[in-house]
């Protein structure tokens, strides 16, 4: 085994690291309100800077770093999957705006399109996206369509140069503020649950396309209900071979357990804890001198770096053009689990202060830790629950039968 | 970063994969457990022929070199096996010492014939007042003229019957610690059985003014605690190599075993209670893989390791015994019968997780390299 990075990898992740030092506000990473490995989407407290998120992203845009795997002519760097990774980690570490949970369109629909889109889709979206211009939601759950993605509903029946929409997507993270839906649907609603599936593109503004949104448990508005009512898309938005969609699907999931992680976000957040009971007392001692916060700390700094090894080695895998579809179930497993378990040792750690919600002199660590607590919750389900991950692993990771 | 094995470490792997399965099968782990001799001499025997002796020492004293990712491939492949044969205590370990010594007689004498398979040496380590760590080594070394006299009592030494040289760790007192190479045929040592949980061969020893030549003395002072915070992380890395071994089998064998195994008209493997169970299993080796392989190539490339190596000792620990409990959970009742080789396999990785650090001790010196 071999643990280094190469010359040319570690260049980047030097030149990255010295980028988001230069080019970020002093004392930025204390503004976005995150817990690591979180769908909830974490809004900042402060309105302002929204304005810094939006320029930062133009910036990384304009250095071709948004979409750095991608081939060159399509607006990337060509650079490989590790080089990805270095991104999504450095990116996430310094908690940066359109880190790795940010980036719906980069991550998961730009790669699948430059794997089964037309030329035509692929000119018409991969250059917006590489430029930060356009931004997507995954339209994958449904009421009765979780866990068993294969038994959507939401219908597309061709009616002329159109596919006409009918159906309702749920669980919709930021749907109300992306430009288009990467979404699945039944094309044949005749065929068998997994055989009747495609992949298509809906403009939110379509004609037909109606949210309304879902308040999540952080009180924030992430998710939405949408529904599709006659809604007509262009038979062109059909992306990759019509009824195959849910082995497309598998690919685009492993993208979305990868691009996900936001594995430097725990590096982050597990200092400001340390740095926490380093420098604070209760009933007289400092909280890093006593043995079972040591202890606690101690396991947490290990799971952390399992999760990192977990991390490089699907990107390693990706290019080796392996398909670490079972890899990236378990680091979807290791790395949720932990963003869970951080919150709750932290929790313990704490005592009555961790309870605080709100940024005060009394809430230790920005009051994140509560929200971590909550927020965690959505990790182990979102993206495919550590139930279906278990089964992933056991039965194409293991061969096990499926009965 | 290449997570995978090197070529050279996927033929060692396989070729002593099959080597063990051939004369180390665990009818051969029974008898040497209901016999009174310390260990298998052929099969001792056959792995010198192996060259397997020689791992991880230099080529000048006969040895063929490598890593200590190449050396944690082969424990590995022991900890598969449940190897009742004292390959850790003599190459890794008094390998290790004995080279990183400045006392070249001591390497010229002693490690040609350790790489023969000549040479059995074991440590003795703890003491009746201690577990892990140095500070309350007790043993007391002083100096009689030229020479040592050393006194004291040390536990759980393995194979300390079959031992040639015992490596030691005393105290000087005023000075620090002494490491020594201890003729085992030196008046004034007397052994006695510890039975253990793993059937490992353990024993009390006892050192009653044993006379040591001062051409035996390895290290002494700030030399010795260098070396011995060395090896802690050596053997540290090691046992986590054994403990993967041991777990990656339990794995395999559980995972034939539940599609086998028939219940309800169906494989139980198809129960996604036990598929869980599987899948458990199957994260937990792979953490342990690669956290144990972090810190072996660290050692490898000669860069500060003792912060991975505890984590990894910290993680494997527990992983190991987690993942063996599992291997019976789904095995059954047949698992909790003797016939069966389970429970090898639980009784070694919870033996190893206690040997040179369990969690706690290893949490610690975690907590200090990050700063705690």
């Amino acid at each position: 085994m071999d643990f280094k990075f190469t010359d040319k990898e570690q260049a980047f992740h030097d030149e990255l690291t010295d980028f988001l030092i230069a080019e970020l506000p002093a004392g930025w990473a204390d503004h976005p309100v995150q817990w690591p490995h979180d769908y909830a989407h974490s809004p900042y407290r402060d309105p302002k800077d929204m304005e810094v998120h939006e320029s930062f992203i133009k910036k990384i845009a304009e250095k071709g770093w948004l979409t750095i795997s991608w081939p060159k002519e399509y607006g990337g760097q060509g650079f490989n999957n590790m080089q990805q990774a270095i991104f999504d980690e450095r990116m996430s570490y310094y908690r940066a705006p359109a880190g790795s949970s940010g980036s719906v369109g980069a991550g998961i629909v730009g790669p699948m399109l430059l794997r089964i889109g037309t030329k035509e889709q692929q000119a018409e979206f991969i250059p917006r996206i590489a430029r930060g211009e356009i931004t997507f939601w995954l339209g994958y759950s449904e009421p009765n369509a979780g866990s068993d993605l294969g038994a959507v509903r939401t219908t597309a029946i061709e009616d002329g140069d159109d596919l006409v929409l009918n159906g309702q997507k749920c669980w919709s993270s930021l749907a109300h503020k992306a430009d288009y839906s990467w979404m699945i649907v039944r094309t044949d609603p005749d065929a068998r649950k997994h055989q009747g599936c495609s992949f298509v593109i809906v403009d939110n503004k379509t004609p037909g396309v109606e949210m309304q949104p879902v308040i999540n448990i952080l009180g924030d508005h992430s998710f939405n209900e949408v529904f599709m009512t006659d809604a007509r898309i262009p038979k062109n938005n059909l992306v990759g071979e019509k009824n195959k969609g849910f082995y497309h699907l598998m690919q685009a999931l492993d993208f979305e357990r990868i691009t996900l992680v936001g594995i430097g976000g725990f590096k982050r957040m597990f200092e400001e804890i340390i740095d926490y009971v380093k420098t604070n007392k209760r009933n007289g001692k400092l909280l890093s001198e006593i043995p079972s916060v040591r202890y606690k700390l101690a396991e947490i700094a290990t799971n952390i770096e399992i999760g990192y090894m977990l991390f490089w080695r699907t990107a390693e895998m990706l290019d080796r053009g392996e398909d670490p579809n079972v890899e990236s179930s378990s680091l979807k497993v290791a790395t949720t689990e932990l963003a869970r378990d951080m919150a709750e040792v932290a929790m313990e750690i704490l005592g009555p202060y961790g309870q605080l919600t709100e940024s005060s002199e009394w809430s230790p660590i920005r009051a994140l830790v509560s929200r971590g607590f909550l927020e965690s919750i959505s990790a182990t389900i979102g993206a495919g629950t550590s139930e279906i991950m278990r089964n992933i692993i056991a039965q194409r990771g293991l061969g096990l039968p499926r009965v | 970063m290449n997570l995978d094995l090197n070529t050279e470490q996927k033929l060692l792997k396989n070729s002593a994969r099959s080597f063990l399965k051939q004369e180390c099968p665990s009818a051969l782990v029974r008898k040497v457990r209901n016999s009174d001799e310390a260990f298998p001499e052929t099969l001792w025997k056959n792995m010198a022929d192996m060259g397997w002796m020689g791992l991880g020492i230099d080529e000048e004293y006969g040895g063929i070199g490598g890593s200590a990712s190449d050396v944690a491939v082969l424990m590995e492949a022991m900890g598969e096996a449940s190897l009742p044969a004292p390959f850790f205590t003599t190459v890794v370990v008094s390998g290790t010492a004995i080279q990183q010594s400045s006392n070249e007689e001591m390497k010229a004498k002693l490690l040609p014939l350790l790489v023969t398979g000549k040479l059995v040496s074991s440590f003795a380590l703890i003491e009746p007042n201690n577990d892990y760590g140095l500070t309350h080594i007790r043993t007391a070394a002083t100096a009689d003229g030229s020479d040592w006299i050393i006194s004291g009592t040390k536990l759980f030494v393995e194979y300390a019957k079959g031992a040639r040289y015992f490596l030691t760790v005393a105290n000087v007192e005023g000075t620090g610690l002494i490491v020594a190479m201890i003729d085992a045929a030196t008046d004034g040592i007397k052994l006695k059985s510890m039975p253990t949980l793993d059937y490992s061969k353990q024993c009390e020893v006892v050192f009653n003014a044993v006379k040591v030549p001062a051409e035996n003395i390895l290290a002494l002072g700030d030399d010795a605690e260098s070396m011995l915070n060395h090896l802690e992380d050596i053997c540290a890395v090691a046992k986590c190599s054994e403990m993967m071994g041991a777990i990656q089998s339990v794995l395999d064998v559980s995972v034939e075993y539940v599609k086998d195994r028939t219940q309800f008209g169906q494989p139980v493997g198809g129960f996604q209670a036990v598929q869980h169970h599987c899948a458990n299993m199957a994260v937990n080796v792979d953490s342990a893989r690669y956290l144990t392989g972090l810190a072996a190539w660290k050692l490898s490339e000669g860069l500060p390791a003792t912060k991975e190596a505890s984590m990894a000792k910290s993680f494997v620990s527990k992983a190991a015994v987690r993942v063996s409990k599992l291997g019976h959970q789904v095995h059954g009742a047949i698992s909790f019968c003797d016939e069966h080789d389970m429970h090898l396999y639980l009784r070694r990785t919870q033996s190893a997780s206690m040997a040179f650090g369990n969690t706690e001790y290893h949490l610690e010196k975690v907590a200090q390299k990050i700063g705690l």
